[in-house]
């Protein structure tokens, strides 16, 4: 079989412009920026809702949700704006010749080191985009386009913290 | 203008829009690279700062369009959806997600892009991110004080600072294009590359540079919708060329009484002495707030008359100015003080026997509209208060 090769990226300041559109675009539409965690929490309250409803009716977060979502927890926005993100990914692999199962990991990681990272670093991203109200998109991008004190705050807080462990996890990725 | 939603589309138009939003969000993180954990993570080690780039790029870009939009009064500021700040939460939440992007390779929004071109470590991620919030639902009882301490609302970045809106987006944008030479030199460095760049993209990049930085300055430098509207009330002032048209306060109380459909009563006064007294029917809309976008359609509209009052001369002068350059409406002002149009109607005294008929004659019409007035009030209170309006807020975050 032939493999068909894939496209470059795009330049990253034009891509960094299109980007900072979609979002003046959001903002001017809906009044609010993008966003991804807070998809997740839908899917996170959605599923035990679903699995256990008596749990979900007693737990303080869960009916806090709730009661901000009067038509359902995962009537949200940015449940509607997270599968135009998958659309628009697929469609965009697709044109570039980047669709492929594939597991991706640093040249010295083991693949049971990467499925455990993966899904520790996705727990504590999780965890941390709830004490922090956002996410990258929501709350760091977002936050910086609206001028928002807490936004930018996380922001650093988010790169900051990145790069002082980096140092430590570098067997994760680094020759 | 903007916000287009909930103003001029309904929230489930909303939600259909998102989808958009999102697909050409998708589109452009996958093409920016962002489904690639390598390229996301070689930010922190040195050797692909594409992440930097395009962060910072959108940031200064989406920041600078949203301020050019409200600057034009085409976007409510005060309207749009702020991120609210609490500080230690913040804090704290921004270093575990900053451990997690180290751990996992990716950010909630970048797995989502990875995910739909079939990595599996995206997914795996995404798992570990619904279990993450999984565990923060079940623990936020107790750590709820923690979550909710230094509230300081939707506070501003320059209101923090202590600088001009402008000079903080200066500043920005400054330390947005220090960067991104830096880090260019960093990283060819890291991967042991020439540092060259051809003439033809070092011009690019120099006028992309500007762009930013001029419009910024330009935004600086030119009024805004507010101050326009200003000068020309300053200019109107000074050619004399104002006219007002003047309504008396027996002319007002038998339109009240009458005609309550075809006019607005608009009291400019605070609302301390809005509370104090105010003509019946009257609604408070206080001078600084008369641009607020609730009010807007008020003085858009021109089926009915704008009638503005206040205790001071300049003050109801000043109102029916600016209505006059935020819309078409037809505006008018009482002649009579608040306080006049009160000793007028609601301290009255009964003129003696000897007074003229004409007396006698004001002193019954004034008694009985002056009642009639309070009437009307009283029996139109439970169709609709017109007395406030609330403030929309739009839903945001990603809580």
């Amino acid at each position: 079989m032939e493999h068909i090769k894939e496209r470059p990226y795009m330049n990253p300041y034009l891509a960094g412009f299109f980007l900072g559109l979609i979002l003046i675009a959001t903002i001017f539409i809906s009044g609010r920026g993008l966003g991804a965690s807070g998809a997740f929490k839908s899917i996170a309250v959605a599923t035990v809702a679903k699995t256990a409803p008596a749990h979900a009716e007693t737990g303080m977060a869960y009916t806090e949700y709730v009661e901000t979502h009067p038509g359902g927890v995962l009537r949200d926005w940015l449940v509607f704006e997270v599968l135009g993100v998958l659309i628009g990914a697929f469609f965009s692999g697709v044109l570039s010749n980047r669709v492929a199962l594939k597991l991706e990991k640093g040249p010295r990681a083991t693949n049971a080191l990467r499925i455990g990272g993966a899904i520790l670093g996705g727990a504590l991203f999780g965890f941390g985009s709830q004490l922090g109200r956002g996410c990258t998109s929501g709350s760091a991008l977002s936050g910086m386009a609206v001028m928002s004190f807490g936004g930018i705050i996380t922001m650093l807080a988010i790169f900051g913290g990145g790069y002082a462990l980096a140092y430590f996890f570098r067997r994760l990725w680094l020759k | 203008m903007g916000p287009l939603v909930p103003f001029v589309f309904s929230n489930e138009f909303g939600l259909l829009m998102a989808v958009f939003i999102g697909i050409a969000f998708g589109f452009i993180l996958e093409q920016a690279g962002f489904s690639s954990t390598k390229k996301l993570v070689g930010l922190f080690y040195g050797n692909d700062f594409t992440v930097l780039r395009v962060f910072f790029t959108a940031g200064v870009t989406a920041m600078t369009g949203v301020m050019l939009l409200g600057h034009y009064g085409l976007l409510d500021l005060d309207v749009i959806y702020i991120n609210p700040t609490f500080v230690r939460s913040a804090l704290v939440g921004g270093v575990i997600m900053g451990a997690g992007f180290i751990i996992g390779g990716f950010c909630p929004g970048t797995s989502v892009c990875a995910a739909a071109i079939g990595k599996l470590d995206a997914m795996l991620f995404i798992l570990g991110s619904v279990l993450g919030i999984f565990a923060f639902l079940e623990v936020y009882p107790a750590i709820k004080e923690f979550y909710m301490a230094d509230a300081m609302g939707p506070v501003k970045i320059y209101e923090q600072l202590g600088m001009h809106k402008e000079v903080w987006a200066l500043l920005l944008t400054l330390i947005a294009l220090f960067a991104f030479v830096v880090t260019w030199y960093i990283e060819k460095n890291v991967n042991n590359e020439p540092a060259v760049i051809s003439p033809t993209w070092k011009r690019r990049y120099a006028l992309a540079m500007a762009l930013p930085v001029v419009v910024i300055l330009l935004l600086m430098m030119l009024p805004n919708k507010q101050e326009i509207i200003q000068n020309r009330i300053a200019e109107a002032k000074r050619q004399q060329k104002c006219v007002f048209h003047e309504i008396d306060a027996d002319n007002l109380a038998y339109q009240i009484v009458n005609h309550y459909y075809d006019i607005n009563v608009i009291d400019v006064r605070s609302p301390e002495e809005y509370e104090k007294f105010h003509i019946p029917m009257a609604i408070n809309i206080p001078f600084e707030n008369l641009m607020d976008r609730q009010w807007e359609d008020i003085f858009k509209q021109t089926i009915k008359k704008n009638i503005f009052y206040a205790d001071s001369d300049t003050l109801v002068r000043m109102s029916c100015l600016k209505a006059r350059f935020i819309g078409e409406s037809e505006n008018l002002i009482l002649k009579e003080s608040a306080t006049a149009f009160r000793d007028l109607y609601y301290s009255l005294e009964m003129p003696e026997p000897e007074d003229s008929k004409q007396a006698h004659e004001l002193y019954f019409f004034r008694a009985n509209h002056a009642e009639k007035m309070l009437d009307l009030k009283k029996a139109l209170e439970n169709i609709g208060k017109p007395v406030k309006k609330e403030v929309i807020v739009v839903q945001g975050g990603c809580s």
